[in-house]
């Protein structure tokens, strides 16, 4: 597909979790808890106020809908009063500020002189209370990934749902990063690349959090003539294209029904019928099960409703994301009946209780009456979108990448101050202190250039969780080839054989790669004491027990043994014998020597039994 | 420029369209369209052309007249609170109005008169303000209304239902309600506290009490009587308790059914009276160890001094003198206990025995910000010693009692 033609624009926001020692507002530490250490829960209502501009939020006002807004949250040893809304929040955290700026000035941002801190409008229960802290730090910047960085944003992380109207505070407060591209993008890929990019700026600065869930991005999406739609948490890189794909098919997809219901001249009939007495003895669970059955005739709209807009997804999606707002399960419509238990006789005694023609679309909604009636106005209100063709509003992702409706896109009137935390003024000397750490593409070429390492491994290495700890062990002597693997394959191969790793200290790590540079140790004999050492062995109980040194002389007698034993095969192979020999003498030293002082041992030994 | 004027300010070589909100410490703040405030150099901002954006204008209060009356008085804090553009702070400059336009659902519940006798951040709450607010909740209940709410600062709400207990006498219920996050937040506990506090002042109590979150669920509020009950947090939502007594009821969220316990006194058991005459020259200190008798002798010539003294009431030896001195000059002098919960008791210890020698009188089981109110009011109204002594020793709204309940 020709993306420009089409006037495909896309920018990203991505939102990153610093790895900071404590949270943005209160002094709590930044680790996620599993919710069975909870020490206690408590229950909340939220709900909609007005901004300092005297305007509520639409998509606030749209939360609001529902009916019944108390919310569980599950409290730990690691989270405060700040976290449970009934603290003022600590002046926001110097280390988290930082960061943030420090990422600015990697983009060519310019920081902002006075920075405040806003209150944005959440009520859908991820923050206690009811908004999101948030603040501007930095504007404008570029990245060479093609794109113009518009801003970055300091606000403090929501809560994570457990389930349904429960949440748990270990997660609220994270510091995070906001990043926001301009609408600079023209096709999947590039939205792919540039989001991959800023990725691997953050993870340069070594301190923001790794893992499932610690980076999201955010998709703003539009073709000419379709409209801004803001896709929520692509936590999955390799996703993020396809959801641009599957967006893009579904505003054109829209712009046809709409195309088509103008042509057909249909419109959108407000009269509901209330249809419970003719499902009385269906053989549908649902629709016998309900208290209501309501249906509405969308005139003109047959075969539309049921047209597929996604994979997965119709029109009919579009409007029962919309009706499960009132709280109802969803929706029938004729496009799809019979099935799900109607049959053909109760469809057509449907159509023509309600009048309908065969190129209108009945939709049916079961529920209570109340709940019924607020999904119908819901499916209007819908419908009638369809003739404006793609609504503006924030989506979430679902799996695979296709996406359903969440709310309305927020206004500005969501945001309003702070007001208990001091404005923070961003010095020229503040700013000037602020280093800038080594890119990981600049620390890969470098692995690869300067430390002699292969290609791939200098990648793996650079952008390795433990690269701080492999830059470390090099300027303590360590040779870079040793340190990498080790940190790199040897760590993840004990890790597959299911070793707890994480249990293994670095300062172990480093203690046992320092050994084997001082020829303590041998180098075959570091998966056995990182084995040892995760079981919580020290490095020196570890080392005594597996591999005790052994002299040179030692070690020449052992191999004199061996030879001995072996005479007759070493006379008849000559120095071939030096490989298979090799490998017996590695065994029987497990590891106490170094491979390289073995084979040069062995070698001289075979040319003195020659 | 004045605050809502559209502007621009070119910053970081973008040209940023938002509303001119105020200068703070030499930066002028604006309100970026994107919502976002940020502050830069006042040369930096251009008044725009275009028009100020209107704001939209209150929506009008309907009332339903058929409903029981109720009054709605409002003195300031927390619960009528509302960002100051200038500050960036939080201020109390709410009208009783906006608080019924701020919890939609009271209207459902009464028909409210509304009275603002003060619009104060609650420290700064005086006796004189106690007389106006006295008056205004008297002339309410010759009204006729049914029960009144009174909105107040949760930090000195407790000194204010103590007076209030004090100088008047309610046949109908008279609710102390405050909020402890502000009524701009979708979390604040003003909602909760509203609701509960219009469901108690229709119950049928018959005193001045205070009706606030009893827990940090939003589930239940507490209904404390006002010269019982303490502010124990600085922060928390529950952070009224009753002390040395078990609440007088509650009030369950959002059900709104209302539970009071025997001991709370019934709707018409009190004919109205108002007796508000207080005597300001009235001090209350807290003793610590190594106190200097100075700092009693400077209330020389109070007319009444609190001491909240340690453990079963007592200072130190070397402030006995002083306490004596003070007596014998005529000034009241009660003593209360730090420890709150508990009764107070001169008779056990050495020293116990040398301040009651001095001349103090034992607060009993008083908290001592009502000792402190009531020995106000008391010396309002009586200038005989041993007419002080036993009216301070004698139970009149509830402060105190015969028996010392068990339990924290």
């Amino acid at each position: 597909m020709d993306y420009k033609e089409i006037g495909l624009k896309a920018g990203i926001e991505i939102h990153q979790q610093l790895d900071t020692k404590t949270k943005l507002f209160c002094r709590c530490p930044t680790v996620l808890r599993d919710t069975a250490e909870k020490n206690g829960e408590f229950q909340r209502y939220l709900r909609a106020t007005e901004s300092e501009m005297g305007e509520i939020d639409r998509a606030a006002e749209e939360e609001m809908k529902k009916q019944n807004r108390i919310y569980t949250y599950y409290a730990y040893d690691t989270t405060c009063l700040v976290e449970n809304d009934e603290e003022p929040p600590s002046p926001m955290n110097p280390e988290a500020l930082d960061l943030s700026l420090t990422i600015a000035k990697m983009m060519g941002m310019k920081p902002v002189e006075q920075i405040h801190i806003m209150r944005k409008l959440v009520i859908d229960g991820s923050n206690t209370s009811g908004f999101q802290r948030t603040s501007l730090v930095a504007l404008n910047g570029k990245i060479p990934a093609g794109a113009r960085i518009e801003s970055i944003c300091l606000e403090e992380e929501a809560a994570q749902r457990v389930e349904g109207d429960t949440f748990s505070l270990d997660r609220l407060g994270i510091p995070l990063a906001e990043i926001t591209t301009a609408p600079d993008m023209n096709t999947p890929e590039q939205v792919r690349e540039v989001a991959g990019y800023i990725g691997m700026l953050l993870r340069s600065t070594g301190k923001v959090k790794r893992g499932l869930g610690t980076i999201r991005q955010d998709v703003n999406i539009s073709i000419r003539d379709g409209a801004r739609v803001e896709i929520k948490g692509v936590q999955d890189l390799n996703l993020i294209d396809e959801v641009v794909r599957r967006e893009v098919k579904r505003q054109q997809s829209l712009l046809y029904i709409r195309d088509e219901l103008k042509k057909r001249g249909a419109c959108v009939s407000e009269d509901k019928f209330d249809v419970t007495e003719l499902f009385k003895e269906t053989g549908s669970a649902i629709l016998k099960r309900a208290k209501c059955i309501l249906a509405i005739r969308l005139p003109g709209f047959n075969g539309l409703v049921g047209y597929e807009i996604q994979p997965g997804r119709r029109l009919g999606s579009e409007m029962s994301d919309y009706a499960k707002k009132c709280g109802v399960g969803g929706l029938f419509h004729t496009d799809e009946l019979p099935a799900y238990g109607v049959t053909q006789e109760e469809v057509d005694k449907l159509r023509e209780f309600v009048s309908a023609e065969p190129e209108d679309c009945v939709i049916l909604v079961a529920d209570t009456k109340k709940k019924a009636n607020c999904a119908i106005g819901q499916i209007i209100k819908r419908a009638g979108m369809a003739f404006e063709g793609v609504p503006e509003e924030t989506r979430k992702m679902l799996e695979e990448g296709s996406t359903a409706y969440m709310r309305p896109l927020p206004g500005a009137a969501r945001m309003y101050p702070e007001t208990d935390v001091l404005p923070v003024n961003i010095t020229g000397k503040y700013w000037d202190s602020l280093s800038i750490p080594e890119l990981l593409t600049e620390k890969e070429k470098r692995f690869f250039e300067e430390l002699g390492l292969d290609p791939a491994l200098a990648k793996n290495m650079a952008y390795s969780v433990r690269c701080t700890l492999f830059e470390r062990a090099i300027e303590e002597g360590v040779k870079p080839n040793l340190a990498a693997r080790t940190l790199y394959s040897t760590l993840r191969e004990l890790r597959r054989e299911g070793i707890d790793t994480k249990s293994i200290s670095e300062s172990d790590i480093l203690d046992i790669l320092k050994s084997v540079e001082k020829g303590d140790t041998a180098k075959e004999a570091v998966p056995d004491l990182l084995r040892a050492v995760s079981k919580g062995e020290s490095v020196t109980d570890a080392m005594e027990k597996i591999a005790p040194s052994i002299s040179r002389e030692e070690l020449t007698e052992m191999i004199q043994n061996i030879l001995k034993e072996r005479s007759d095969f070493v006379k008849e192979q000559g120095m071939r014998a030096l490989g298979p020999v090799m490998g017996v003498v590695m065994k029987e030293a497990r590891g106490r020597a170094d491979g390289k002082v073995i084979s040069e041992i062995l070698k001289s030994e075979i040319k003195n039994m020659l | 420029m004045n605050s809502g004027d559209k502007v621009f300010c070119t910053y970081a070589d973008t040209r940023l369209k938002g509303t001119y909100i105020t200068e703070r410490d030499g930066k002028a703040v604006i309100k970026l369209d994107s919502g976002y405030n940020i502050g830069v150099e006042p040369a930096l901002v251009e008044k725009s052309e275009s028009v100020p954006a209107k704001h939209p204008e209150p929506k009008k209060i309907e009332q339903n007249e058929k409903l029981s009356k109720l009054s709605i008085i409002s003195t300031g804090g927390t619960i009528a609170s509302k960002i100051d553009y200038r500050t960036g702070a939080v201020t109390s400059q709410f009208e009783a109005d906006d608080i019924i336009r701020a919890i939609p659902g009271l209207k459902d519940i009464a028909f409210f008169n509304a009275h603002v006798p003060a619009t104060i951040l609650s420290e700064n709450m005086t006796p004189t303000i106690w007389r106006t607010l006295a008056k205004t909740i008297y002339d309410e209940i010759n009204s006729g209304v049914e029960g009144i709410i009174v909105t107040h600062g949760t930090d000195t709400l407790a000194y204010s239902a103590a007076a209030m207990s004090f100088m008047v006498e309610t046949p109908v219920p008279v609710i102390f309600v405050g909020s402890q996050r502000s009524a701009d937040r979708p979390s604040s506990d003003n909602v909760m506290n509203g609701m509960c506090s219009a469901a108690a002042a229709k119950s049928d109590l018959g005193e001045v009490a205070v009706v606030m979150h009893a827990t940090t669920n939003d589930d239940t509020c507490a209904i404390h009587r006002g010269t019982r009950v303490r502010k124990m947090h600085t922060s928390r939502r529950d952070a009224f308790r009753s002390v040395n007594t078990p609440p007088l009821g509650k009030v369950d969220y959002p059900s709104l059914d209302v539970k009071l316990d025997s001991h709370a006194v019934r709707r018409g058991t009190n004919e109205p009276v108002l007796n508000d005459k207080l005597e300001e020259k009235v001090g209350l200190i807290y003793f610590y160890p190594g106190m200097a008798p100075e700092i009693i002798r400077a209330h020389d010539r109070y007319k009444g001094l609190i001491i909240a003294g340690t453990g079963l009431g007592h200072t130190s030896s070397a402030c006995i003198d002083s306490i004596r001195e003070l007596c014998e000059n005529g000034t009241e002098i009660v003593m209360t206990s730090q420890c709150l919960n508990g009764r107070v008791c001169d008779r056990v210890y050495d020293t116990g025995r040398d301040l009651l020698a001095a001349g103090i009188i034992e607060g009993e089981d008083m908290l001592p910000e009502a000792a402190f109110v009531k020995l106000m009011w008391v010396l309002g109204q009586e200038n005989d010693h041993d007419r002080i002594k036993e009216l301070m020793q004698t139970n009149l709204r509830g402060e105190t009692g015969g028996c010392t309940p068990h339990g924290l």
